[in-house]
């Protein structure tokens, strides 16, 4: 299958008032039609920033691209104008925020977000907006949709807020989504709830997602690829299968053997990660994951290792990637 | 009577027909009382010593408001709560200081419950201070770096403020200021949510460690299953306010009997993908009811998958299905 999104070294950096964060530093993904694509790391890694890039809104004046490559359907994002820009966002590559409670503007209904969106973008009449508004809410599964149309978000739940935010998303039918934690401020029974209805749509219209996530567990079972984010670089890539059942880099390890599973038999002690997430003010030279790693050579601390092919999609940033062993 | 009376002597702590409503105001100037939430309905559990019992239950079902009430950090509308036989509400604020020694908590957020003003020493210090435990300031500043040594802590942080610290740094400084008094019992309100993965393991093993080195009670709040699998003994799920089951953590995620634990427990996702691919998935339907107005009869009924017509009608009590295992279900 083609690749709809092709990210290349991009690199954002932030300026701050104790120096410069690589919060992006030199990531390259690629993203199919269609597929599920899974940006999973800690707080700090990058990978909202990185989805932000994406669409070109990273907060200015402190945070830049300078470096790169973002082709969406051959066209380098990067390359584009404000307007281009505009006609992009939203139409073709739309964006679900963490914050259903933040994202949704409080003082519109929520029928007008989401013709607001469509109005934008396609030349609609009232009428056909609003009707198009309603056989989103029941696409996105929200009952008595003619009446929820004229209701404000404050009466919405949480859940129904982030649904809210997946029609809002896929009103303009675009070609990717980008998930930005979409259910982690949400309960365990609406988390599954709203996976399942993201699948079942992009399934059904054939909309690429990246699912941004700091949780494993959470993607496991709908992404088709992962990239494990750190310290500003992805450190492993492949399928949900090859990171999963044989991970090749420390970090992916580390935190696969770290959290309780319910599927398996209770440890009597858990195996954390030692030490502290890294201090992204000064990075360590070398490996950045380094400090931590139970795996260290010499060579760890005076050269940063590549992304490299260890088996057929599979890519580790680590030099003892082949000889890790549990 | 119930389980409570049973286990009364290893009891540390007891809750009876605990009830916490609050009340929901309205008007401008003259406010009135319009209606209650009815945040904790008639809850009761025993606490046995040395025991970690996990309280878990998605957000708004009561499991935080529960653990304040047991140390009467939010005075309950009703009920009882005993602890080593003493009963607290009945008890003025002055009276409860020499017990809140005994009685500790760890909060959810390190970031909004470290004073940023306050050096590490100062706030681990705090507790000290209020209730007079050092001769002098040397003996303080002792037992301050004692402190942080026994949460693996550099005893030189205690100069530091807060922000210079990370997430789990912090919470390894709200564990040393609730072990500053030798309590016997903490309430550990979602100690490790507000941290990265990576992090959560080191905080669960410490929090073990400290049990068995000072002999500590737990009530551990949380919504993540897996890990209340790990740290707890017994567990109770609540939902909407009251317990729906109580059981030992092996049997109770091994036999869950209430259809929403199932549920619960099923929603849980695992890091695998072939497993998660062979595993069957109860989605409910709907989400929590408001606590404002809860359904008549079993609280749970609207988004049950078993319900019949007999659970819209009264409200099921907890009852013991099996030895020591308690279910609030009809149908369980």
């Amino acid at each position: 299958m083609p690749s709809l999104l092709e990210v290349r070294e991009l690199k954002t950096y932030l300026t701050t008032s104790q120096g410069v964060v690589k919060a992006v530093d030199g990531i390259s993904f690629d993203v199919r039609e269609g597929e599920t694509v899974a940006l999973v790391g800690e707080s700090g890694c990058g990978k909202t920033m990185s989805a932000l890039s994406i669409m070109r809104l990273i907060p200015r004046p402190q945070a830049s691209i300078v470096g790169g490559e973002i082709r969406f359907q051959g066209r380098d994002l990067l390359k584009l104008g404000e307007e281009e820009m505009r006609r992009i966002r939203g139409a073709e590559i739309a964006m679900i925020f963490q914050e259903p409670m933040t994202s949704l503007n409080p003082v519109l209904s929520i029928g007008r977000q989401i013709t607001e969106t469509v109005e934008a973008h396609h030349p609609l009449s009232k009428e056909e907006a609003r009707s198009r508004a309603l056989e989103l809410l029941q696409l996105v599964g929200i009952s008595d949709p003619a009446q929820r149309l004229a209701e404000y978000p404050h009466q919405f739940s949480g859940g129904m807020r982030q649904r809210v935010m997946i029609a809002i998303a896929l009103s303009c039918r675009p070609k990717l989504i980008l998930a930005d934690e979409p259910t982690t401020a949400l309960d365990v029974t609406i988390q599954a709830q709203l996976l399942e209805l993201m699948r079942d749509l992009s399934r059904r219209f054939g909309v690429a997602l990246v699912i941004i996530t700091h949780n494993l567990g959470v993607v496991a079972r709908y992404a088709d690829r992962v990239n494990v984010m750190y310290a500003g670089k992805i450190i492993e890539s492949g399928t949900a299968t090859e990171i999963y059942r044989a991970p090749r880099h420390p970090y992916t390890m580390g935190l696969l053997r770290s959290v309780p599973r319910l599927d398996q038999p209770r440890k009597s002690k858990l195996e954390p990660i030692e030490g502290q997430p890294p201090d992204l003010w000064n990075l360590p030279a070398g490996c950045s994951f380094a400090p931590r790693c139970r795996f260290v050579v010499e060579k760890c601390a005076q050269e940063a290792p590549p992304l490299r092919q260890v088996e057929d999609s599979h890519h580790s940033a680590c030099w003892v990637a082949e000889t890790l062993t549990q | 009577m119930n389980a409570e009376f049973k286990i009364q002597n290893s009891a540390i702590v007891e809750v009876r027909g605990l009830k916490k409503y609050f009340p929901v105001l309205s008007g401008v100037i003259a406010q009135r009382v319009v209606g209650w939430v009815k945040a904790v309905d008639d809850v009761g559990f025993a606490i046995r010593r040395g025991e970690t019992l996990g309280l878990v239950g998605e957000s708004g079902c009561g499991k935080t408001t529960t653990g304040r009430c047991l140390l009467q950090l939010d005075r309950p509308t009703e009920g009882s709560v005993l602890f080593e036989g003493q009963e607290l509400t009945a008890m003025s604020d002055e009276e409860l200081r020499p017990l809140r020694r005994q009685m500790q908590i760890v909060f959810q957020d390190p970031y909004s419950s470290l004073n940023p003003r306050m050096t590490i020493g100062q706030i681990i210090a705090e507790p000290i201070r209020v209730h007079a435990l050092a001769r002098n300031g040397a003996k303080c500043r002792d037992r301050v770096a004692e402190l942080l040594h026994v949460v693996g802590l550099n005893p030189l942080m205690a100069d530091r403020y807060p922000h210079e610290l990370s997430g789990g740094q912090r919470q390894r400084v709200g564990i040393a200021r609730s072990l500053a008094l030798e309590p016997k019992f903490i309430v550990c309100d979602e100690p490790v949510s507000a941290l990265d993965v990576s992090i959560q393991a080191q905080i669960i093993n410490l929090l073990e460690e400290l049990q068995e080195k000072f002999s500590l009670t737990y009530l551990f709040i949380a919504h993540d299953l897996s890990v209340v699998r790990h740290i707890s003994d017994r567990i109770a799920v609540m939902y909407l306010g009251k317990v729906i089951e109580i059981a030992d953590r092996r049997e109770l995620y091994e036999n869950p009997l209430h259809p929403y634990t199932k549920a619960l427990l099923s929603a849980v996702p695992v890091p695998d993908p072939l497993v998660e691919a062979g595993r069957e998935r109860i989605v409910l339907g709907g989400e929590v009811p408001s606590a404002l107005n809860p359904p008549v009869g079993c609280v749970f009924h609207p988004r049950c998958p078993i319900a019949i017509d007999e659970c819209r009608k009264a409200v099921p009590e907890l009852r013991e299905i099996k030895p020591n295992h308690w279910a609030a279900c009809i149908r369980a």
